[in-house]
């Protein structure tokens, strides 16, 4: 069986040869104090991760809640009210509180695993980021139970609907998002600092593995736009307590500017949740085609270039807002550009599975899905990248689909494969093959079964955002909503693989995985607390 | 808390401090640069006419001719926001006018409230490649506008199409609707009378 | 041969199902106007490229995932790096990109035709309804939702155009030019009917437009496409496209009965008149935030049964409906209801669900106070 090689004698560079997440440190507070103070990356990546999940669980139940209510045509369960606030939270909370903080836990983990650096370059700094996340969505949820409830204008408030008529509780909303900003903003500092500065001797930036790689571009995105996020609340806090008109037409101010201004951040957003999942990928298809990843150099470039075009791209969600001519032909050329470097990474992973020795381990599977099912979203991407028929595309469930397929089978599916395939670095142990291969089966089913159909009622007519609909809608709705059910039971399978392993289960070596490259696998499985507290030197693979 | 991890070499740890300083210095910038977009978006909405904004300040008359060959109709339309108890009405529901011809179109404001209130006009205008050929050479939209209980009162609009206006723009719409002034309403009752004496 | 003779079959049969479900609801209308089926066949050029690249990658992905299976002994190759492949790979698809862009540029530009219109129509979105305003022909009406909150409730069985009907439709003539205008009360609406290829955004304080101009009679039903609040769900659109005769009939009479309703204006009322017609106004227009019983929904939405500061202020009354309130959900109806309609709705206002204030707001009153 392909899980189980022969460990490979590989140099341990760890300080402690034993022990592992479980080990007290002698000198350190014990029980949840310890949590509360840690500055070591493992634990503060753990924290992280373990954060991520119930995010995606309480986001997740706000889905179910939705595709409830949209079971059947007709005012069922929920008041229009509260599923407006429903959708936003599900939106908020998936984007900010679920997919992010995942892709951060796992840049604290394996980053310095995989740069050779003892820890990240911020410790202090890296406890604080974590512990904002807690309190700003805390504040965040407490929302749903305040007068007026929560935010109810989606999760990218488009002004006056979130200034003029927002519920009272916006207020909160804003602050939470500063806080869950500024925390993004101190995570990034700090992995930029630690790519830039503690790379083990001998690794250069093109030695490095293309997970650092993604994030590190990531990072530098999240420097650039979570200002500028900052700055769009503060102008709707201003808006909506002092009286200033950004965004109020009767003031001399103008809506739209929101629109420009939210997705000037939110463009680059959506590639700050891909960026690092296209890094996950990029480790384990090599891995498990046991053939070096193809084109390495143009995967940097690629993921350079979308960085850059995300940029320029933000007015393709506004087709519709009234933009002229040169505008409407300006953003889609440039969106249908990206279709180039993400195109160039598709083919890079398809050419490293092309005469490969592939096997089918539970990392892999959801490698591989990512990779079809992500370029299904990537096709509907550039359909509405054209302009005229975004005419009718927009604000539809196909825009739904679209942006489902590239973070649910896209960011989620990497976070999962990433999850599977460094659990035995994280754990000592390999998680449980059958249950894993029935978490992917029952997830690709699910979500296919949820997004696909989306496709359908949107260029049937079906706008996005409504509690009910009409009756030519109902077929594909009863489909979407028995999938999402499916995807989100499969989902408790998920924490079964996870809380497994950690108990116990198939020992793994540090080499856990037989072809794995990167200098993560080089420390002992479970990797001591400490790690690379001297520099291990970096031996390029021999070409 | 931004102090880097002791373990460290020197030379990694003055690394980390000019990366984190060089973040911040980003950071800052790029806030700024967010509110700095807003004045940058007026200017760029008035060169490019996106989003059918005109210029908030009077503009001179352009004596380069009329192009007696083209005749464009411009079309009024005035709307009421809510919370101001004015009505704004215009003389004519359109004008034929050749690119070139200054035009003057009255518009009546009245105050039907038992109060006396401010309000203004905001101006949108489409096609949105005709805004930045529409010039105003005297608009009300301009100023805040006050009127007392009652009044009622008249305000031409001055305008020119520039001669350059895109030859496939026949129909130049331009809208008005009135908004109050927040916070002007109760707090500028005293000064009522020095306004009124310096209007009329 | 025969492998491929079989991948061909079943290649054609399924992009024949993908064509005959098309055909059936599943896809975006082919529409009734010159500009929604060159939206289409847009829409089908990408959608068969993408279909066509998805078989050429998928294939090579599901070709080595089978052929090169550790289990079955694949030894792995050592290649990773080859700068013709690489720049073959950015190039083609580049190719490609501007074959889609040439089309799509010439079909954006004959959107964006701006040349004289033969009607104009301003289109305004409210919180959650539609106005039309036919520009200089006196003729202007609210949309609003047609089906009853009883079907919506589940207490009474769908109707066919469950939630896309309307109390009174958008006409429009075919053959002639329409150019909307769209702009906003409140929050920005977008005004989308499939059929028309129209949607856009109705953005308050500004002005958007877009044109039709429609090829077929017919009954072309829309929503409203951007998120504006509760009832967002709730402001359908419907479009009547009639003949060219038939539509200035209807214009005839739709200005016919207007001026015909303003001569009510000088009569007086009776109480159970008003009571009538105002509960009709306040069903269509009021209850989707202050409720069947006029208990409204608060904070956001004011109780009006048993609401003594509105029933001691009559004054007040008819200032907040003819005026609205601002930075709050409450529009001003002066340009939306005629006085006969406004009269009525506060009267009733003031006399159902228990609220005795036995006064009655007479049509003149409301005309005077809106005159010049």
């Amino acid at each position: 069986m392909a899980t189980n090689p022969a460990p490979k004698p590989v140099p341990q560079h760890a300080s402690t040869a034993a022990g592992g997440l479980a080990e007290a440190h002698p000198e350190r507070p014990s029980g949840l104090l310890r949590w509360l103070l840690t500055t070591n990356h493992k634990e503060i990546g753990t924290l992280y991760l373990i954060f991520s999940l119930t995010m995606f669980f309480i986001g997740g139940v706000f889905a179910m809640v939705v595709r409830a209510e949209l079971f059947q045509p007709g005012l069922q369960l929920v008041q229009p009210e509260f599923f407006n606030q429903m959708t936003t939270m599900h939106g908020l909370i998936m984007v900010f509180g679920a997919v992010m903080p995942a892709f951060v836990g796992l840049a604290n983990w394996m980053v310095p695993l995989q740069i050779g650096a003892p820890d990240m370059a911020l410790p202090r700094l890296n406890n604080f980021s974590f512990w904002l996340l807690p309190v700003a969505f805390t504040l965040l949820l407490s929302t749903l139970l305040m007068p007026g409830g929560g935010p109810n204008f989606g999760w990218t408030f488009y002004a006056p609907l979130s200034t003029t008529y927002a519920p009272p509780s916006t207020t909160f909303f804003i602050l939470s998002l500063h806080i869950a900003g500024i925390s993004s903003i101190l995570g990034a500092i700090n992995i930029i600092a630690t790519i830039l500065n503690l790379r083990a001797p001998g690794m250069r930036m093109m030695d490095m593995p293309l997970f650092v790689w993604t994030w590190l571009i990531t990072a530098f995105l999240l420097i650039a736009v979570m200002p500028v996020l900052a700055g769009v609340v503060t102008m709707m806090l201003m808006d909506i307590n002092f009286g200033t008109s950004f965004f109020n037409a009767a003031g001399g101010g103008d809506p739209v500017l929101f629109q420009h201004l939210f997705w000037f951040f939110g463009h680059p957003e959506v590639y700050i949740m891909i960026l690092p999942a296209f890094g996950i990928v990029s480790a384990i298809i090599p891995t498990f085609a046991r053939k070096r990843l193809f084109g390495y150099a143009s995967m940097v470039y690629a993921t350079a270039a979308i960085a850059i075009l995300s940029f320029l791209v933000w007015a393709h969600h506004m087709f519709v807002v009234g933009l002229p001519l040169v505008a409407e032909l300006f953003f889609m050329y440039c969106t249908m550009l990206i279709a180039v470097p993400t195109g160039v990474k598709v083919f890079n992973w398809i050419t490293t599975l092309f005469r490969g020795s592939i096997s089918f381990e539970p990392p892999m599977l959801f490698a591989l899905a990512f990779v079809v099912l992500f370029t299904i979203g990537g096709f509907s991407g550039l359909m509405l990248a054209i302009a005229p028929a975004d005419f009718q595309y927009h604000d539809t469930y196909f825009v739904v689909a679209h942006f489902h397929y590239v973070l649910v089978p896209g960011a989620v599916f990497a976070i999962m494969a990433g999850v599977y395939y460094w659990l035995p670095k994280w754990t000592g142990h390999y998680p449980h093959e059958r249950l894993a291969q029935w978490h992917f089966w029952l997830s690709v089913v699910g979500v296919n079964l949820t997004f696909f159909p989306m496709h359908f009622s949107g260029l049937a007519g079906m706008p996005r955002r409504i509690p009910d609909y009409a009756l030519q809608f109902a077929d594909f709705n009863l489909v979407s909503s028995l999938g999402a059910f499916l995807f989100g039971a499969s989902q408790l399978l998920f924490v079964a693989v996870v809380v497994l392993c950690v108990r116990g289960g198939r020992q793994a070596p540090a080499q856990a995985w037989e072809h794995a490259e990167d200098l993560e696998w080089s420390v002992p499985s479970p990797a001591p607390l400490h790690t690379f507290e001297t520099p291990p030197t970096f031996e390029r693979p021999a070409h | 808390m931004t102090t880097p991890d002791p373990q460290l070499s020197r030379e990694s740890r003055s690394g980390v401090r000019r990366t984190v300083w060089r973040s911040v210095a980003a950071l800052v910038g790029m806030f700024a640069f967010a509110f700095a977009l807003v004045p940058l978006y007026d200017v760029f909405c008035q060169v490019t006419g996106l989003n059918g904004k005109v210029s908030n300040s009077a503009q001179a008359v352009m004596h380069d001719g009329v192009d007696q060959s083209r005749l464009v109709t411009v079309q009024f339309i005035t709307r009421s926001g809510s919370g101001l108890h004015w009505q704004l009405g215009v003389e004519t529901r359109q004008v034929r006018v050749h690119p070139g011809q200054p035009t003057e179109v009255g518009f009546t404001f009245d105050n039907q409230g038992s109060e006396a209130s401010w309000g203004r006009a905001v101006p949108s205008v489409s096609p949105s490649q005709a805004s930045q050929h529409l010039r105003k050479i005297s608009c009300f939209c301009f100023d805040e506008q006050r009127l007392a209980a009652g009044e009622r009162r008249e305000i031409p609009l001055v305008f020119q199409l520039s001669r350059d206006l895109p030859s496939d723009v026949n129909t130049v719409t331009l809208v008005y609707t009135l908004y109050p002034v927040e916070g002007r309403e109760a707090s500028q009752q005293a000064n009522t009378r020095s306004l009124q004496g310096e209007e009329a | 041969m025969r492998t491929l003779l079989v991948w061909l079959a079943g290649g054609l049969s399924l992009a024949g199902s993908i064509q005959v479900a098309m055909a059936n609801g599943w896809n975006m209308p082919v529409g009734v106007t010159e500009l929604s089926g060159n939206i289409h066949s847009l829409h089908m050029t990408i959608f068969w490229i993408c279909v066509a690249i998805g078989v050429v990658v998928f294939g090579v992905m599901f070709y080595s995932l089978f052929r090169y299976r550790h289990a079955k002994g694949a030894k792995a190759a050592n290649f990773h790096e080859n700068i013709v492949v690489e720049v073959v790979w950015t190039a083609i698809p580049l190719l490609i990109l501007i074959g889609m862009a040439v089309p799509a540029t010439a079909t954006l530009k004959q959107m964006y035709d701006a040349s004289e219109a033969d009607l104009d129509i301003l289109v305004t979105g409210q919180q959650w309804r539609w106005r039309y305003d036919y520009l200089g022909e006196d003729v202007a009406f609210t949309s609003n939702l047609g089906t009853p909150r009883a079907q919506i409730r589940g207490e009474e069985a769908f109707g066919e155009n469950y939630l896309l009907e309307v109390d009174e439709p958008l006409v429009v003539p075919v053959n002639r030019k329409v150019r909307f205008l769209f702009t906003s009360d409140d929050v920005i609406h977008s005004w989308w009917v499939p059929d028309l290829a129209v949607k856009q955004d109705s953005v308050p304080g500004f002005i958007n437009e877009n044109w039709v101009r429609i090829d077929e009679p017919g009954v072309y039903r829309g929503q409203c496409a951007e998120l504006c609040g509760k009832d967002h769900a709730f402001m359908p659109i419907v479009v009547h496209a009639m003949e060219e005769e038939a539509f200035d009939t209807w214009l005839a009479d739709r200005r016919a009965a207007a001026s015909q309703e303003a001569q009510g204006i000088d009569r007086e009322w009776a109480m159970d008149e008003l009571m009538e017609r105002g509960e009709q106004v306040y069903t269509a227009v009021c209850v989707s935030c202050h409720q069947e019983d006029g208990s409204g929904n608060p904070p956001a939405f004011p109780a009006l049964a048993g609401n003594q500061a509105l029933l001691d202020d009559r004054d007040r009354h008819i200032d907040t409906v003819v005026d609205g309130v601002s930075g709050a959900a409450m529009p001003a109806f002066r340009s939306t209801l005629n006085p006969v309609e406004i009269a009525a709705v506060i009267t009733y206002e003031r006399n159902a669900w228990g609220n005795d204030s036995g006064d009655s707001v007479q049509p003149s009153e409301i005309a005077e106070r809106l005159s010049d």
